[in-house]
């Protein structure tokens, strides 16, 4: 069954189409790849789907239900996660609040009894911290945990954003180019977490990459695209070696 | 240095982390409701007024300091807490109902005034803020049947229960027990979900939006909160100053608030403490000192704002985490000694940041 539907999806800014009649559909459970040239289109096509850009015409489907309309908030609660491009953490935080912030969906207390700190909202802090935790040990985040973000190296921020999503428990997760700015075996532990976030937690992949070693390592299905437009989907063999994706990176 | 072993997940959110802080914290309080058996009235009087800045302080600091948005005209929500509060009295209502209608009144002033300021962040807010401060100063100057305009309106003497607070002992316990239950309820907002959306929304709005805060909604409670706090610590220092007239609400109140949180440590509730001794005891600080200087120095005019000024440039230019910033960095000096080196709290490079999707 498709998890996420997108149909004939169009963005211009001004004159630039940026993503122009787009339609893809990614299954439940696949790692799906998007890759392209710089300026094909990628994160913004990310930016339609996590509701920070409105499509100016054609139709997402989330589960069987058009979200090209939900309000940007709503999209977490519906079950999408996402991270991106150059990381957007909060800098000022420690590691922990910064997981525990992705926890924000799944309260269940009102203000009055945040501001007493009733023993309902404790225990709730206790559940997210068990949750937090799990996910910590899941990417190997321990030593972290109490660091403030601001004082991180890149490849570690660059795994607390991937693990402040996970903390959403996310059905669908979308990378905004997880391996950029990483080094040769941070990207192969990275192509390895990718595949157990995939099958230990079950969660659907939507990632833009560009490195073709991660992606042909991890991916099921690869979309490519250039200039806005989809050049191809496919295995990713297939999509490496089909003449308008190899003319679309190298030229005539 | 201190390593806490910790065996539980509520170690991390709990009041006091370790017995030191107990010990600490404990002194302090006996020192502090120990005062009014050795201070003189007019001491009680000023820590009063300290407590009463705090109190105000904890306000803007959830607004500022914690959800990031610069407000120039909190001395607007001090002045409807205080204002109505009096006017409530002055029907006859009794004053443990006054003070937190007065409260409510001014938080629902200030979630309204949040909707139209949504849109804007930074120095744009600020103004806007600063110009909601001076229509209030204006409609207490212009609406006298109810303010008194420039002439002015009285604060009924406070009384509880038979108990007359007027008494700068009573008076001086009563703020702070106001003052010690207003850090509770900011703790405990800190600690809890609505706490961090609001620290989410500081440092970045658009990874906050897709974490699912909703921004409208965040920003406005924690405008309403802030002017909550804001207008409590009105209300009493209504009963402080005794007499209220528009001159005591002016656009250099806000400054003042401002600067407190700016000093004291933005991002910390101890930076409001630290911020508000700073603000209440300075410039009585100065005036004592005066008698003890050479004559050509004492008759100096404008001595304190001078003094004043000085002390808030240098805080900014060398230390703009505050005096709290300053105290965590002599603290952590004591603990690593003798391995601390002059580079350890040099500020990182910040690494590249998106450009801002707005």
């Amino acid at each position: 069954m498709s998890l996420l539907v997108a149909s004939n999806l169009s963005l211009a800014f001004g004159g630039v189409h940026a993503v122009e009649d787009v339609s893809f559909a990614v299954e439940t459970g696949e790692i799906f790849s998007i890759i392209g040239p710089n300026g094909a289109g990628k994160t913004t096509l990310f930016n339609l789907i996590s509701r920070i850009y409105d499509v100016d015409s054609g139709r997402i489907e989330f589960d069987g239900r058009d979200i090209s309309r939900v309000p940007t908030h709503q999209i977490a609660e519906l079950g999408i996660a996402r991270t991106f491009q150059n990381t957007e953490l909060f800098e000022q935080e420690t590691v922990l609040r910064n997981l525990l912030i992705g926890q924000h969906v799944h309260r269940r207390t009102s203000l009055i009894e945040e501001l007493l700190f009733l023993p309902r909202v404790r225990r709730q802090e206790l559940d997210f911290r068990k949750d937090v935790e799990d996910v910590i040990d899941l990417l190997d985040l321990q030593h972290y945990r109490h660091q403030v973000i601001a004082n991180l190296p890149y490849g570690v921020r660059k795994m607390v954003e991937v693990a402040r999503a996970l903390c959403m428990r996310p059905r669908l997760l979308l990378l905004d180019e997880p391996s950029s700015g990483l080094n040769p075996e941070e990207t192969d532990d990275l192509a390895f977490q990718i595949e157990d976030i995939n099958e230990e937690l079950g969660i659907t992949i939507i990632m833009v990459e560009h490195d073709m070693n991660l992606v042909s390592m991890t991916s099921n299905r690869v979309m490519a695209l250039a200039d806005g437009r989809l050049l191809a989907v496919g295995d990713p063999k297939a999509v490496q070696s089909h003449p308008d994706v190899l003319k679309a990176y190298l030229g005539d | 240095m201190r390593f806490v072993r910790k065996t539980h997940y509520y170690q991390d959110i709990q009041l006091f982390r370790h017995g030191g802080q107990v010990f600490w914290y404990a002194l302090l309080g006996i020192v502090i409701t120990g005062a009014p058996l050795v201070l003189s009235d007019f001491y009680l009087g000023e820590l009063s007024l300290v407590f009463i800045y705090a109190i105000a302080g904890i306000g803007l600091m959830l607004l500022t300091g914690y959800t990031g948005l610069v407000s120039l005209g909190h001395a607007a929500f001090l002045a409807i807490g205080a204002y109505s509060h009096a006017w409530f009295l002055s029907q006859g209502w009794p004053f443990l109902l006054s003070l937190p209608c007065a409260m409510l009144l001014s938080a629902l002033v200030g979630g309204v005034i949040a909707v139209p300021a949504l849109r804007m962040t930074g120095i744009y807010l600020a103004v806007a803020t600063l110009a909601f401060a001076i229509i209030v100063e204006q409609v207490l100057i212009h609406w006298e049947s109810v303010t008194g305009g420039f002439r002015g309106m009285m604060v009924e003497l406070p009384h509880v229960a038979g108990l007359e607070l007027e008494t700068p002992v009573y008076f001086y316990y009563f703020c702070l027990l106001i003052l010690v239950l207003s850090l509770l309820v900011a703790i405990n907002l800190l600690r809890s979900p609505t706490g961090r959306a609001m620290t989410a929304i500081r440092d970045s709005e658009i990874s906050a939006e897709s974490m699912g805060i909703h921004l409208a909604y965040t920003k406005s409670l924690a405008f309403a909160i802030s002017a909550g706090f804001t207008g409590l610590a009105g209300g009493l220092l209504a009963h402080k100053i005794g007499y209220l007239a528009p001159d005591s609400f002016t656009l250099l109140t806000s400054i003042q608030l401002l600067l407190m949180v700016v000093v004291g440590g933005l991002g910390s509730l101890h930076g409001v403490i630290y911020g508000a001794i700073f603000i209440g005891l300075l410039p009585q600080g100065i005036a004592i000192l005066r008698d003890y200087l050479p004559g050509i120095i004492a008759r100096i005019p404008g001595l304190e704002p001078g003094i004043f000024g000085l002390i808030l440039v240098l805080v900014l230019i060398y230390e703009p985490l505050g005096i709290h910033g300053r105290w965590l960095k002599i603290r952590s000096y004591f603990e690593l000694f003798p391995l601390y080196r002059r580079a350890t709290h040099k500020r990182q490079r910040s690494y590249l940041r998106t450009e801002r999707l707005r």
